[in-house]
């Protein structure tokens, strides 16, 4: 019994979940690198599969580095909150006396971290091998952790939704993918005016306003969700 | 300070637990027996709000727990079946995150954790590497770290040797002795020699 020790304040809490969520993951290098090299795979088949000419591979640049984000991101999706479900952490988590909604909400910063934000950082040197001009890598870089962010936090609600489904990737993609449109649309725009030279300032305002609207509203139901997956 | 009145709950379509109504003082130990599939662990984890129930009231220090949810939360320890530990930390590890959410610790109040369950000599390793009796000392460390008034625990002899049963016993008396309360479900005796018990026979298992 140690009624003597003082209790964890909220941003403690939050800390910890994400601190251990990152050396987990580094514990497990390959789980970390799989929707890195998955990325890479799909971005690198469409010059095969279309044209060698980076006029037309330009063109098409956005749509194929978006796409291809897209599905690696979902391939990491479902990782979010499986292994903490299946080993009773979410349960512990529940019962914590802290708010779920934070923990998880950590819990998705982290995963964020892990492969959104490394997805946008090889988005630009992808983006090369498809002919786009350097000049456009900050904004494709900027749009693409703009945008994973915003599917992270959409992708948790999913996530908790089919905590309960016995085999629930197929799922998960089916329930996140239509969510996802809107980020798909203003990242796309965002990233081809990016490639032509002009100002991508416009989607990127919306891409920024998507993500707002997912920070306030996207925790609150993936911890709703969450609670119908542990009954 | 535990008071259920009339719970009723229900697992798909089978009705469960039927009426049950307990009070628990503190410093009292609930032991919870029935056979397989009675509602052992369906009736812990109605108690912690892990599982809806169907009806009946469930009060903790006087007040329903489903209007102050996090505050009830924040004084119950709920060990189930399988420990909640992460394979790939090791204990210490685990017991700093687990544990952390709760309460601040420091590297010492750990140790003691671990000195008082005889985990030391294997805390510094992944938990994967572990036995099952390790993993439960392991998950009573932190148990007891957690300073939680309420334990509700879940066979918690499985896979401990006698050492093992006998510390439980001991962890479960020093909670009582400090005014805490134990539900747990069990097949075994708990080995108890101090402290108030109640018994609460489930039946059934249809």
């Amino acid at each position: 019994m140690n009624r003597s020790l003082p209790p964890s304040s909220w941003p403690v809490a939050g800390r910890l979940v994400l601190e251990r969520d990152l050396r987990l993951a580094f514990r497990r290098p390959g789980q970390l690198l799989q929707p890195l090299a998955f990325f890479a795979v799909i971005t690198l088949l469409f010059p095969l599969a279309l044209t060698p000419e980076l006029e037309r591979l330009r063109e098409v640049a956005p749509g194929v580095l978006w796409i291809s984000a897209l599905l690696s991101s979902l391939l990491a999706l479902d990782f979010l909150f499986r292994d903490d479900a299946q080993d009773g952490t979410l349960e512990q988590f529940a019962l914590s006396g802290q708010s779920l909604t934070l923990l998880l909400f950590a819990k998705t910063v982290a995963h964020w971290l892990l492969t959104g934000l490394p997805l946008a950082v090889m988005a630009p040197l992808l983006g090369v091998a498809l002919g786009v001009p350097l000049q456009a890598l900050p904004g494709i870089l900027a749009a693409l952790a703009l945008g994973t962010a915003t599917l992270s936090l959409v992708g948790a609600i999913g996530a908790g939704l089919t905590l309960g489904a016995r085999r629930g990737g197929v799922l998960l993609s089916l329930l996140t993918l239509p969510l996802a449109v809107p980020i798909l649309i203003f990242g796309a725009r965002a990233t081809e005016l990016a490639i032509k030279g002009a100002g991508y300032a416009g989607p990127m305002y919306l891409l920024a306003a998507l993500a707002v609207l997912g920070l306030t509203l996207a925790p609150l139901a993936a911890a709703a969700a969450v609670r119908i997956g542990l009954e | 300070m535990l008071a259920v009145e009339n719970l009723h709950v229900f697992r798909g379509d089978r009705h469960v637990l039927r009426a049950l109504s307990f009070e628990l003082a503190a410093g009292c130990c609930l032991r919870v027996t029935g056979v397989n599939g009675a509602g052992k662990t369906t009736l812990l984890r109605a108690l912690c709000g892990l599982v809806e129930a169907e009806e009946g009231v469930l009060r903790w220090r006087g007040v329903e727990t489903s209007r102050s949810a996090p505050g009830y939360h924040a004084e119950l320890a709920y060990l189930g079946h399988d420990a909640p530990l992460k394979a790939d930390l090791s204990g210490r590890e685990n017991i700093r995150y687990a544990v952390g959410l709760r309460r601040v610790l420091d590297r010492e109040a750990v140790s003691r954790a671990l000195e008082r369950v005889g985990a030391t000599a294997f805390a510094e390793r992944p938990v994967r590497s572990l036995s099952a009796g390790q993993r439960r000392r392991i998950a009573f460390a932190a148990l007891w770290l957690c300073g939680a008034t309420l334990w509700l625990l879940d066979e918690p002899n499985t896979n401990l040797d006698t050492q093992g049963q006998e510390l439980v016993a001991g962890l479960i008396e020093e909670q009582l002795r400090a005014g805490g309360l134990v539900v747990a479900a069990v097949h075994q005796d708990l080995h108890l020699t101090a402290g108030r018990r109640m018994d609460l026979v489930i039946p059934g298992g249809r």
